[in-house]
């Protein structure tokens, strides 16, 4: 069944054949990124903007790679420098660089909701970066390729989320994808950092991390920020690292090839301490590698979608 | 050592004792629990005629060590505790440096093991600093042995940061005790807002400051799920806003001080500094209510907010006097008028001294069941005295009861098996 | 069989073909020294694999095989969208050696295009030549098979299946006529 989806703006929409077929053509793309001409000429003439209102070195890097591996032309923007601070509003902004044809638009906004909004209005493709706290679906996909590379599969596996639950659109989108995908998930945090229902999406809340991550497959521990909009929610990051944080005490509660992942960038001595990020069941480089091949077949499949007339 | 308490009434609510019995102690433990208990060398201690009850335990009590150490310290509180008969105190956090760190925790802690009269629980600061901004390493602290916090003496302000601490709380499973007042609208009042503030011409503190400040933490405690436990429960109101709450199933508890249940605002007549306190002294209708509270469950616990001052911090003019009064050793007799005013039972009197202090905290203390610390208070219920402040044992003598004529006082409490008199 | 549809190659002339193409290869190449083959998914990827087999048998030696995906190289994404990606497997290094690429049916000839652009990625072979079991005509860019099992005049609108029994053995080359309505 031919992939449909001529966006991609969170992992709730897609099907678990989607995914599988994401994951599989990522397979492709991945075997390119390690070879001598990292090119294929797949998207040659296609333009693909990144569009970002919130700072990324990373994902935007990992963006532009894939595309330009396609052969597609990316172009940058960051509009925290130029026109929304001139006043403009978001769509203004989009349709203005709408008129320039652009085949796919990706972007990463502060607002939940922002790549639903271009979407609607705009006639390319649109592909969503991380949109405020709701979705950031490339963040999960190739958190689920990661998985699948190391595991053989991911129904079954029980993974434990740690960190600030409210606030992290990684969170969501991998609750969708994992529970899509047939695994059994566990987050933890402080009681402050988590959302009330947060279990409805597919999860057990634990309060206490040792037991969330017992006999675990994989740990994921997520950035820890220590104020949200001026409001510190947890008293200071040494607490947080005490009951928090993954360190070489309680890795051991997990089983011993439990992968240990992360969104990054990491805090060093908080989420995760030295010797676990040093450690062999880290797999954190792995997961960016597959950032650019997952990437790449976002790319790919949303631009052979029909564009409205058939 | 072997300790035989012989002969007394027992009372032990927690237990549903209440008869005349012996109790065994041995190795710091309550061995049995008994009529005729044999001794077996062990010393005797003769309770004919007396009360013998599970340690008395005041959960709301100002230590001021570290840093005020001329009001009262360690040494001298848990003494005068001792003498109150108190075998334990939780203390709160507004000392100096403040208790917000694990530091100060285990200071206190080992301080009163090794010199200390009573045992002293502490409790943490809600705020670092008890500045009101950021929450402060609960996790931390409980470990170090915290049993609950507070930042006393002051609110929680910020309603976003009151959520804040009681959200934190939850997965550490502790207690969050709210001094509730609305700060703007105390103001700069002195003593409560009513005729008699009218006629002494001192501006008042009106009881909607603590109604509307106790509303708002006991639908926050039940908008979060956390434990919450209110302070020096004054008002009709508060009591109502609790009552309410807890038949609705939220986890709140209460507490009030002798003082609220035995003196009016009339007290401040003649400008007596020593019956100035926060929250103040209110009317006969505000302190029938808080009688009524204890009397059927509302509140939870008598808690004396023991706070030492300074001679020279209340020898001065109304306004600038501070705020509060010792109560360790005047509290027993005072919770005994209760029982004679019928107001509540011998067996309610205990129990708001004993396992209901307990149970709001989760102390493991309050019983005499078998194998628990021996902390035992021996009282005579008739012995009547009067209050002699200048002779108090606290180093402070600020008591709002000098010259008083008292019925009922502790002869002797017993500390983990060690007898002190 | 269907209405309109007619063998072209029944299994045991597809056999005869494939060992006649063997020894075309071996004989154009004077051995098979630096010689390796990588046939193009789905199709020429089984055919492939039996010239390989065919020519080790011959030689007595071992020729490398790999196969190779075109879709990412492909002209026609935009009409067509996105097809599936399978995997290209090539586990030797194309460097200095000559390539014979394998289909099964040469048409257009932009299949061939798309495979010497993936393969000049991947590589650099010494040359490349092209082995099909089927040469259809209508070519529409400048490509020629070195090896062909059946030169088929075909039309246009007609169809030529290659039906492979069991996947791994090539059985029947099949024509089909378009169905008049």
């Amino acid at each position: 069944m031919a992939f449909a989806h001529k966006h991609i703006l969170g992992i709730n929409e897609l099907s678990r054949e989607d995914i599988v077929t994401i994951l599989d053509a990522a397979e492709s793309f991945k075997a390119i990124n390690i070879r001598e001409i990292k090119k294929v000429p797949t998207l040659r003439g296609k333009t693909i903007i990144n569009l970002f209102f919130e700072n990324s070195t990373r994902t935007r890097t990992s963006f532009e790679i894939a595309g330009k591996r396609l052969s597609a032309d990316t172009v940058n923007i960051s509009a925290s420098a130029s026109s929304v601070t001139k006043g403009e509003t978001l769509e203004d902004t989009a349709r203005n660089i709408e008129a320039m044809h652009p085949d796919i638009i990706v972007m990463r906004h502060s607002a939940s909701g922002a790549a639903h909004y271009l979407a609607e209005r705009l006639k390319c493709s649109v592909v969503n970066a991380g949109d405020g706290t709701h979705e950031h679906p490339s963040q999960a996909l190739l958190d689920l390729f990661t998985i699948r590379q190391h595991k053989g599969r991911i129904e079954g596996l029980k993974v434990a989320i740690v960190g600030d639950i409210t606030h992290s659109r990684v969170v969501r989108s991998n609750l969708y994808a994992l529970n899509k995908m047939g695994a059994e998930v566990r987050l933890c945090g402080p009681g402050t950092m988590i959302p009330p229902g947060i279990e409805k999406l597919g999860a057990t809340v634990y309060t206490d991390m040792n037991e969330a991550i017992r006999d675990a497959d994989v740990v994921m521990m997520l950035r820890i920020q220590m104020e949200r909009q001026g409001k510190a929610l947890i008293p200071s990051v040494r607490e947080y690292a005490k009951f928090y944080g993954l360190n070489a005490n309680n890795v051991t509660l997990a089983k011993p090839d439990a992968l240990v992942m992360h969104p990054g960038p990491i805090n060093r001595g908080v989420e995760l301490s030295t010797y676990v990020a040093d450690g062999p069941q880290n797999v954190i480089l792995n997961q960016v590698e597959n950032g650019v091949a997952v990437r790449m077949a976002l790319l790919y499949l949303v631009s052979g979608v029909d564009h409205g007339e058939e | 050592m072997k300790l035989l308490v012989q002969g007394g009434r027992v009372i032990d609510p927690a237990n549903n004792i209440d008869s005349e019995m012996d109790v065994l102690i041995d190795d710091g433990k309550i061995l049995a629990v008994g009529k005729n208990l044999k001794g077996d060398g062990a010393q005797i201690v003769d309770a004919t005629g007396m009360l013998v009850t599970p340690g008395l335990i005041d959960i709301h009590v100002h230590l001021r060590d570290p840093g005020y150490e001329y009001k009262e310290d360690i040494v001298s509180g848990t003494r005068a505790a001792a003498a109150g008969g108190f075998t334990s105190v939780a203390c709160m956090p507004n000392t100096k440096p403040i208790i917000d760190n694990k530091a100060v925790t285990r200071y206190i802690i080992e301080k009163a093991e090794k010199e200390g009269f009573a045992r002293v629980f502490p409790v943490g600061s809600i705020t670092k600093g008890l500045d009101g901004d950021c929450i402060s390493e609960m996790g931390d602290m409980k470990e170090a042995g915290c049993v609950a916090f507070s930042d006393d003496g002051k609110p929680v302000t910020s309603s976003e940061l009151m959520r804040c601490a009681l959200d934190y709380s939850k997965p550490f499973d502790t207690v969050i005790i709210t001094h509730a007042e609305d700060l703007d609208l105390v103001g700069d009042g002195v003593m409560n807002e009513g005729f008699v503030s009218t006629e002494l011409g001192l501006k008042g503190i009106p009881w909607v400051a603590e109604d509307a400040a106790t509303a708002r933490d006991v639908m926050l405690c039940e908008f979060t799920g956390a434990r919450l436990h209110v302070a020096h429960v004054s008002t009709k109101g508060s009591v109502e806003i609790i009552r309410a709450a807890k038949k609705r199933g939220v986890k709140v508890t209460g507490e009030a001080a002798p003082h609220h249940f035995t003196l009016t605002d009339e007290t401040v007549r003649g400008y007596n500094t020593n019956a100035k306190m926060n929250p103040p002294l209110r009317s006969t209708e505000d302190v029938a209510a808080v009688r009524e509270g204890l009397a059927d469950g509302t509140l939870d616990a008598i808690a004396t907010d023991h706070a030492p001052h300074h001679i020279d911090e209340k020898n001065v003019e109304f306004k600038i006097a501070m705020n509060g009064i010792v109560g360790l050793e005047t509290a027993l007799p005072l919770t005994l008028d209760l029982v004679s005013d019928q107001v509540i039972d011998l067996n309610r009197a205990i129990e708001l001294l004993t396992s209901g202090p307990a149970s709001v905290l989760n102390l493991p203390v309050g019983t005499l069941t078998v194998g628990a610390w021996a902390d035992v208070s021996i009282i005579d219920p008739d012995k009547e005295w009067i209050v002699s402040a200048k002779d108090l044992i606290s180093k402070s003598k600020n008591s709002a009861f000098d010259r008083r004529k008292m019925k009922g006082a502790a002869v002797a409490t017993i500390l983990g098996g060690r007898l002190i008199q | 069989m269907a209405k309109g549809q007619t063998v072209l190659l029944d299994s045991a002339a597809v056999d005869r073909a494939l060992t006649r193409i063997a020894h075309e290869i071996l004989e154009q190449n004077k051995g098979v020294k630096n010689l390796a083959l990588v046939g193009i998914r789905s199709g020429g990827d089984i055919l492939g694999k039996e010239l390989a087999e065919r020519i080790s048998r011959i030689e007595q030696v071992e020729v490398p095989c790999g196969s190779i995906d075109i879709g990412l190289y492909r002209d026609d994404l935009s009409s067509r969208g996105t097809v599936t990606v399978g995997p290209t497997d090539i586990p030797f290094s194309l460097d200095g050696f000559s390539i014979v690429l394998v289909d099964d049916v040469l048409f257009t000839g932009r299949t061939i295009r798309a495979a010497m652009d993936a393969l000049m990625d991947i590589g650099r072979p010494r040359n490349i030549q092209l082995a099909v079991l089927v040469d259809r005509g209508h070519r529409e860019l400048p490509i020629r098979a070195d090896f062909v099992g059946r030169n088929v005049p075909t039309a246009k609108e007609e169809k030529v299946d290659v039906i492979f029994k069991n996947n791994n053995s090539a059985a029947e080359v099949h024509l089909l006529k378009p169905q008049v309505k």
